[in-house]
């Protein structure tokens, strides 16, 4: 037991660090900082960054240029960037399509797919849930019919992030009706600008489109556009939820929206003293922070058995729905903190620079939207009663 | 960052696990505290004789261990088996204490604790002194004698040697002016009144009456015993939230067997989606405590602050999560759940009790606060 980094761990912080100081524009982490709204352009200039650094892919083979860093290399990463105000990184590509490619694709689709995601050719978004098929995914409608050389797609995807910048999407379809739901479903690379392709934004509770329903409309789609087998899909789909939750907890987060947090309630008076001194208030903020020390324990404890080797398994589960309610619990803290501060919607508050005509402080404006955007946490990614289903099953054997 | 434990640790942990599951049942707990004794001395010798004493104690004293994760791994084991043995009350507290302030004369002392052939307690609450390490009012009277009461102090009963705080200066509530001595059972003066507790344990209140102190007795510094006090009991809040995590992971375990093996409407009652929620997010919560308690295992030995913040940060959570899981338990194992013959009572009665020593969940909380306005 020893709950200190290495020397080389400590080394590769402090590397991390200094690469975010010099290289980390200004303009970017202040939009993080303060709950911004940030455009295409922003992700992928800090895509660029990093990609020139050769950090974009952290868990790539070299081959492929990633960076092969280890499990907790990736934490420490998070742990800084996050604390830096860094952007994250758009994981469609670059985290759940390159799992699935490098696990499952061809060496033809690796060598053509992953480099544009690294230099920013391709944008991907992820064409999984349907207005019929959420949790009950394996439910899903959208066809695919084998005609010669293609498939014809027909059917809507709903919840695309950030599919409004993309010009790839990666999607689970039906290619057999005539079995069990789940061994009927495949795999497919669909290029957005093909015809019959249209992408309708959805605005949601915070006022933002952050995601889209995408239909198809007799969508031509080549069959080397298949990842692996036909009636496969499943398989792959499964593998790429457990890789996009090894990351769920999101403690870095947490770390940047506890450190935000506590600024705030430092600085806002309340009642003639500073928030942080209202019992109520502090207790809560005390609360949350000594769930959240626990929390980077518990996420510390799967990542060094991840970097042993071991696959992240249904214990990522725990991690996904106990990092959420840590977060969605910042958020809520957060929003409180901005008082009537936080009633007025000025979407260019969001958007740019403050308005001055509200003069309020600088962390109102995003604190209801974000507190609202982040109900998302415990319904994507499976939701958190899905997560309590795999633990009944895989961990407790009930 | 390594979560695995040593070699000698997991062996260690392994011999205690073997040991407490063939000796150590509920049948043996029950007929201990129906014949009225403190605790199982049979029981006390092999526990000093597979060394599980001296692995609380560091190499400095002659111990085998006494590192965070000596005690955690040691409690853990005890917690799971329901152990009420005194090993708290002699090893952690009054031991701990000699092995911070004993003189070369005294340090002969541990070699008896170690060796179970003499146990020791802390007497150190005062009536209404609540979780205030520092309310302590008793002071050194006239002719080196002390007069009064201190109460809940674990295994007082069966101790031989009491370790008494006093005042040599300063007035209740001053960290400044706290003294430690050293106090034999049998001294003219010295009354204890054994009681149980709640979940089974060994405790007394002590009325000292003009019992005579020889300049022998005294440990440690004169009027600066607070920081060995506070030290003390960070290890001692480590220990027993190690103990309520190890009867957590037994209440976990039971209540997964009984959601398998009890049928209702036709079926295991383990298959209804309402029970499996909430026996996932008790599953879920006793990783969390299993955290906190190696972060405080972690940080025991790191300078005042930092330790201080994890033992109030540990202390609370696992209240919190401890009256989760003790409450779950019960409730979804029904009205069996309640029986004192099951042996899940002892474990829940434990867990729940626990959050009452050295400070609960509202006291650690508001600590909390107030350790880290101080950072600031």
């Amino acid at each position: 037991m020893d709950l200190s980094y290495t020397a080389e761990q400590e080394a590769f912080r402090a590397e991390v660090r200094a690469f975010l100081a010099e290289k980390l524009p200004e303009q970017l982490s202040e939009k993080v900082r303060l709950g911004k709204r940030l455009t295409k352009a922003d992700m992928e200039q800090w895509h660029a960054i990093l990609n020139a650094r050769g950090w974009l892919a952290p868990n790539w083979p070299a081959a492929y240029g990633g960076a092969e860093w280890d499990a907790v290399q990736r934490q420490i990463f998070e742990e800084e960037a996050c604390l830096a105000h860094a952007p994250r990184v758009v994981p469609f590509g670059l985290t759940m399509l390159a799992a699935v490619l490098l696990a499952f694709g061809t060496e033809r689709q690796k060598r053509h797919y992953l480099p544009r995601i690294l230099n920013g050719e391709d944008w991907w978004c992820q064409g999984y849930s349907e207005p019929g098929a959420g949790s009950d995914l394996a439910s899903l409608k959208t066809r695919a019919v084998r005609d010669g050389d293609h498939y014809v797609v027909n059917g809507q995807k709903t919840w695309t992030t950030l599919g409004q910048h993309a010009n790839w999407i990666f999607c689970l379809v039906r290619t057999n009706r005539d079995c069990k739901p789940q061994e009927g479903i495949s795999f497919l690379l669909i290029d957005m600008a093909a015809p019959g392709v249209t992408v309708r934004p959805i605005t949601l509770i915070d006022g933002a489109a952050e995601v889209n329903e995408v239909f198809f409309d007799n969508v031509r789609v080549p069959v080397d556009n298949l990842v692996g087998e036909e009636n496969k899909g499943w398989t792959y789909a499964k593998y790429l939820l457990t890789h996009e939750r090894t990351n769920i907890a999101g403690v870095g987060f947490s770390n940047a929206a506890l450190a935000t947090l506590k600024h705030v309630a430092a600085t806002t008076m309340s009642g003639g003293r500073p928030l942080a001194q209202n019992p109520q208030f502090a207790a809560r903020v005390a609360q949350v922070e000594i769930d959240l020390m626990a929390m980077r324990t518990t996420n510390l404890r799967m990542v060094s058995a991840a970097a042993q080797g071991q696959a992240p398994g249904p214990e990522s589960s725990m991690l996904k729905i106990k990092g959420t309610q840590i977060r969605q619990e910042l958020t809520s803290l957060l929003r409180r903190a901005a008082g009537p501060d936080a009633l007025p919607f000025w979407p260019d508050d969001l958007d740019g620079p403050d308005t001055d005509i509200l003069a309020r402080p600088e962390h109102a404006p995003a604190a209801a939207p974000g507190y609202f955007n982040m109900r998302k946490l415990s319904i994507f990614g499976g939701s958190n009663e899905i997560q309590r289903g795999i633990i009944t099953k895989s961990i407790l054997d009930l | 960052m390594d979560f695995t434990l040593t070699e000698e640790r997991v062996m260690l942990r392994d011999m205690l696990r073997r040991f407490l599951s063939e000796q150590y049942d509920h049948d043996t707990r029950q007929a201990v505290l129906a014949a009225g004794a403190p605790f199982d001395a049979g029981i006390w010798a092999q526990l000093a004789e597979l060394g599980i004493l001296g692995a609380l104690f560091p190499e400095a004293n002659r111990g085998l261990g006494g590192a965070g994760f000596d005690i955690a791994l040691v409690f853990e084991e005890l917690g799971r088996a329901g152990v009420i043995e005194p090993v708290l009350s002699s090893a952690i507290l009054g031991g701990g204490l000699v092995a911070m302030l004993a003189s070369a004369d005294q340090q002969a002392l541990l070699a008896e604790v170690m060796a179970g052939t003499t146990r020791l307690a802390f007497a150190h609450s005062e009536p209404g002194a609540r979780y205030d390490l520092a309310d302590v009012s008793i002071s050194v009277g006239e002719g080196r004698t002390l007069s009064g009461i201190k109460t809940h102090v674990l295994g007082a009963a069966e101790a031989h040697m009491l370790v008494v705080s006093a005042r040599e200066g300063g007035a209740a509530g001053d960290t400044e002016g706290l003294s430690l001595f050293l106090v034999p059972a049998d001294a003219p003066g010295v009354h204890i009144a054994q009681h149980v507790t709640v979940d089974g344990v060994s405790a007394g209140t002590v009325r000292l009456e003009n019992v005579i102190l020889p300049e022998t007795a005294r440990l440690g510094p004169a009027g600066r015993a607070f920081d060995a006090i506070e030290a003390v009991y960070a290890r001692g809040t480590l220990a027993v939230s190690a103990e309520a995590l190890g009867a957590m992971e037994t209440a976990k375990e039971m209540t997964i067997s009984y959601l398998k093996e009890r049928q209702q409407f036709g079926r295991p009652i383990g298959r209804f989606q309402a029970l499996q929620h909430r026996m996932a997010d008790v599953a879920m919560e006793v990783e969390q405590a299993r955290s906190a308690v190696i972060n405080l295992a972690g940080h025991l030995e790191a300078a005042r602050g930092i330790r201080e913040r994890n033992v109030s940060a540990t202390k609370n959570l696992i209240g919190r999560i401890g009256a989760l899981v003790a409450e779950e338990a019960v409730q979804l194992h029904g009205g069996i759940g309640m029986t004192n013959d099951y042996a899940l009572s002892h474990f829940i009665r434990r867990i729940v009790m626990i959050d009452h020593l050295f400070g609960d969940v509202d006291y650690h909380l508001e600590r909390f606060v107030q350790l880290d306005a101080a950072l600031l």
